[in-house]
């Protein structure tokens, strides 16, 4: 059994020091582009439907009709079917890995059970447009999981439109923007309160909707500094958005003040809990006086990402503004569940219908699997896994957590490799790399590096000691090799898809290509 | 087949002639008598009586030994490199020491090198179109190069030197090689600019601290401020200045005077407004006219008293001094007439940064003054962002 350890307790797991990704070298499937190539036959269309239909085509409007064919790729299925299945091993998914390395982003286990509800035609085969009375039991789902949220959360009404983490943040600024209008402040109100540690996303949609963005700092504790609040609020603040914990890991116990601060000032108060593994039956957004929240059910309540979607970021009100939600609600008069689009103030729509229903469905099965009992213990879980990881890795030489002088964590620790890139100039950015050829992924962090040399991890709930222990190997090892053979380090990777990728391009909007047509474009004027 | 794959190799051969053609070419320079004041305890080693004196104290050099372990990062890269420096002290000694095999420029060093002897090698540096000039030293000698061959090269100093108040300086020796070595394999390919600060030392050595800004040299782009991310790139500073400049000018009121200080963020402003400037000095502005250019205390005062003014400014230097470095124009007479709620202050996201969570500074000369001026400030950081960050005294 050559590289298998024993840890204490009988941890036992193998660092894969041999793995090495597979690498296809496959083209862009434009470059598959065979003329007449198809992948799939349709059949003719059968007389009786022709002479109904027509030609399928006249029908549309004349504006809305193509001039020509989509310059679309044709590939048989089987070259299709490869094509795709080849670059799926390119990736380092969470159910291949021990995806602890993403904090902030951490997808942890969701039950493939739940795959098998959502597959199933009750569930694959309804259409949002069907007449309510067939889709009771969608419905009712979906009001059971609202219903749970509330329980979790405190606040009054949820709605499961928005199509992920941002798009709630969207609605949570669209509802600080009507509020303030109504009241007649809209226009002088034009400022959103965040701090530099909550999700970019805050920030970044404050702005798409036109606000100016004031941003908090930290204190020499690591929390966002109450006093630059203080200096903050004014009669342009709309409102606040921010995480607890932050990106560092610290839970903000002076939340409340926060809240206070602001509402003083005429603001409203938005709660990013975009990550809730290590509070859920612990603290409530309601108790920190806010007046909305979000949850991502892709992420605290098991469902699967999707790859930047199909997502969902689970949005609650405070009573007082369930009218400006966005529509439609699903209400339930004791006898039949129906979709409420009659609210006054509401902001429209952020998706279509109301929302990811797959989604939903495999949140809604988890949160009956766990039980109230079970959703504490996750969180507790998830912080004792958090705690034991912290531990191990402020072991490591060259290591630290971001302030030291903050103990305890709550589901994640931002850390630093800045002694170790002192020490040997292997920076976080190489530590990344050479994780890789062990399997694993290590996220540094989010933009800007307040901390220097960071590195974010979220082991959740989800993982065993001994996968534990066994991510831990890989980062014990590379430190080892930082102090002893630097320069293995900095060359990483070695077993991955791919060697160094050069990052400046992506600065320099002139060497985007997102289409293919862009990048032939590109690369003809650039020849 | 067989044309194919002449072709290939028709390309590599001239992929080989490339890579001679395109070997980088890494300028070299020590200023030998850089740091030998610090280690007796004087504040600078500028003049040749405090060298003497230094000497007489037993101040050894250590310039060259920050040089070599500079060298060291660079040496994997020695058959990639052309490494062009100096005689003997000032670079060549230490570059054979290590394992170089150097190109060395001719001239006649005496044996005590000069300012002249520093301001002379970065200008043939420039003549040997060098990628990037490494030089150990400390504000002096970056003052040096800065007034002989200004952003015209890309330069990294390697901190040798007992003052390091300029931004051009790696944090450590082996850093500013690592940062050379990337810079020359293309690892980094974008360029900053960086504040030259120097100190008088005369006055350093009677306890006052009088730092003014020289100028800018053009440094590596430091990668920690610029990593890639998941929320997109930072993109550059240019940019970043660009966007203040617009979020500066959109506040303006014709109500009152801005009296512009200096650095590139505040000049981005003055490009703005299309005003001609000074990068170095305080400016005055009003309805979009320059009043006055690179103005002292005295003129400040004439032009601005009784009228309603702000002060527009940015921290200078790697140390965050809102006041007091390099804009010591903007004296406690002149501040006291704006009034601290009159100071907008603007700063890059990658100045902010640098800071490393370090409050601001004030240093007016005045404690009770910095007292008053310390706290929480709004700093404009791009167009409609802005940040909370606290101000110190000393």
């Amino acid at each position: 059994m050559s590289g298998r350890k024993t840890m204490e307790n009988n941890s036992t797991f193998k660092l894969r020091e041999k793995f090495h990704q597979a690498k296809w070298d496959e083209p862009i499937i434009f470059e598959l582009h065979t003329p007449g190539e198809k992948g799939v036959l349709v059949p003719e269309v059968e007389q009786e439907i022709q002479e109904a239909v027509g030609d399928g085509i006249s029908a549309i409007p004349e504006n809305m009709r193509r001039k020509s064919n989509p310059a679309l790729p044709e590939v048989s299925q089987m070259r299709v079917l490869k094509h795709f299945l080849r670059l799926s091993q390119h990736t380092l998914g969470a159910d291949f890995n021990i995806d602890i390395g993403q904090g902030t982003c951490t997808m942890k286990y969701s039950p493939k059970i739940n795959e098998t509800f959502v597959r199933s035609p009750k569930a694959a085969a309804i259409h949002p447009c069907q007449d309510q009375d067939t889709v009771q039991g969608a419905l009712e789902i979906i009001y059971k999981l609202d219903s749970f949220l509330q329980e979790i959360s405190g606040m009054d009404k949820f709605t499961f439109q928005p199509g992920g983490g941002a798009a709630a943040i969207l609605v949570m600024v669209s509802i600080i923007q009507k509020y303030q209008e109504l009241r007649g402040e809209g226009q002088e109100r034009d400022e959103i309160i965040t701090t530099i540690f909550s999700h970019p996303s805050d920030a970044a949609v404050a702005a798409v909707k036109g606000y100016k963005v004031i941003t908090l700092y930290p204190d020499d504790l690591g929390l966002p500094d109450i006093e630059a609040l203080k200096k903050a609020v004014s009669e342009k603040t709309a409102g606040l958005l921010i995480t607890n914990p932050e990106d560092t890991g610290i839970f903000n116990s002076k939340i409340q003040e926060f809240t206070k601060i602001v509402h003083d000032a005429g603001g409203l108060c938005g709660y990013d809990q975009a990550n809730a593994n290590g509070l859920l039956g612990i603290t409530r957004a309601k108790e920190a006086d806010f007046d909305m929240c979000f949850f991502n059910l892709h992420k605290s309540f098991s469902s699967p990402h999707g790859c930047g979607g199909p997502a969902t970021g689970a949005l609650g009100v405070c009573e007082s503004l369930i009218d400006y939600m966005p529509i439609p609600l699903v209400d339930f008069d004791g006898n039949k569940y129906s979709l409420n689009h009659n609210l006054s103030h509401s902001i429209g729509k952020v998706r279509g219908f109301y929302g990811v229903f797959p989604a939903v469905l495999r949140a809604y099965a988890w949160v009956m699997s766990m039980g109230a009992e079970g959703l504490k213990e996750v969180a507790e879980v998830a912080v004792l896994n958090n705690n034991y990881v912290m531990k191990k890795i402020q072991e490591l030489k060259g290591a630290a957590i971001s302030y030291p002088k903050t103990q305890g964590r709550i589901e994640q620790v931002r850390y630093t490799w800045e002694k170790l890139t002192e020490d040997t100039g292997v920076s976080t950015e190489d530590i990344t790399n050479r994780m890789v050829d062990f399997g694993f992924h290590l996220w540094s962090s989010h933009h800007p590096w307040v901390v220097p040399q960071p590195f974010t991890i979220e082991p959740t709930e989800s993982y065993s000691k001994a996968e534990l222990d066994e991510y831990l190997a890989g980062l014990e090892k590379t430190v080892r090799e930082a102090y002893e053979d630097p320069d293995k380090v900095k060359n990483a990777p070695y077993q991955s898809v791919s060697h160094k990728i050069d990052h400046h391009p992506l600065d320099d909007p002139e060497k985007w290509a997102v289409t293919w047509r862009a990048y032939l474009k590109k690369q003809k004027k650039g020849e | 087949m067989g044309s194919h794959m002449a072709g290939l190799s028709e390309e590599a051969e001239k992929g080989g002639v490339n890579r001679a053609l395109n070997r980088k070419k890494l300028g070299f320079l020590i200023n030998p008598i850089a740091g030998m004041g610090g280690r007796v305890g004087l504040k600078g080693t500028d003049g040749r009586e405090v060298l003497e004196k230094a000497i007489a104290l037993g101040a050894q050099p250590w310039a060259r030994e920050r040089a070599l372990e500079a060298l060291k990062p660079l040496l994997r890269l020695k058959d990639e490199i052309e490494l062009v420096t100096y005689p003997s002290p000032m670079g060549e000694n230490v570059a054979l020491n290590i394992g170089f095999s150097p190109k060395v420029i001719q001239a006649d060093l005496r044996e005590a090198t000069t300012e002249k002897d520093t301001k002379r090698a970065a200008k043939a540096m420039l003549d040997e179109k060098v990628d990037l000039l490494l030089f150990a030293g400390g504000d002096g000698t970056a003052r040096d190069i800065c007034s002989a061959v200004g952003t015209s090269l890309v330069s990294l100093g390697i901190p040798a030197g007992v003052k390091i108040h300029s931004g051009v300086f790696a944090s450590h020796p082996v850093r500013a090689g690592e940062l050379a070595a990337l810079f020359l394999q293309r690892s980094i390919q974008r360029t900053m600019e960086a504040e030259v600060m120097d100190v008088d030392e005369e006055e350093l050595r009677r306890e006052i601290v009088s730092a003014r800004l020289y100028g800018y040299l053009k440094i590596p782009h430091v990668e920690r401020f610029l990593q890639r991310t998941k929320t997109g790139s930072t993109g550059n500073e240019k940019y970043n200045q660009e966007a203040i400049a617009a979020e500066v000018v959109a506040d303006m009121s014709d109500e009152f005077y801005y009296l512009v200080g200096p650095g590139t963020t505040t000049s981005a402003i003055m490009q703005k407004l299309g005003l001609d400037h000074s990068l170095l000095g305080v400016d005055l502005v009003w309805r979009n006219n320059l009043l006055g250019k690179d103005l002292n205390e005295e003129q400040i005062l004439e032009k601005i008293i009784g009228k309603p003014t702000k002060l527009i400014l940015t921290p200078i230097g790697g140390q965050g001094f809102l006041l007091g470095r390099g804009n010591q124009q903007i004296s406690p007479e002149v501040i006291n007439q704006i009034g601290k709620g009159n100071i907008i202050v603007v700063a890059t996201k990658q100045k902010i940064h640098s800071l490393n969570s370090r409050p601001l500074l004030v240093d007016t000369g005045e404690d009770s003054l910095d007292k008053n001026l310390a706290g929480y400030y709004r700093i404009t950081t791009g167009y409609r962002e802005a940040i909370i960050y606290k101000v110190n005294s000393l």
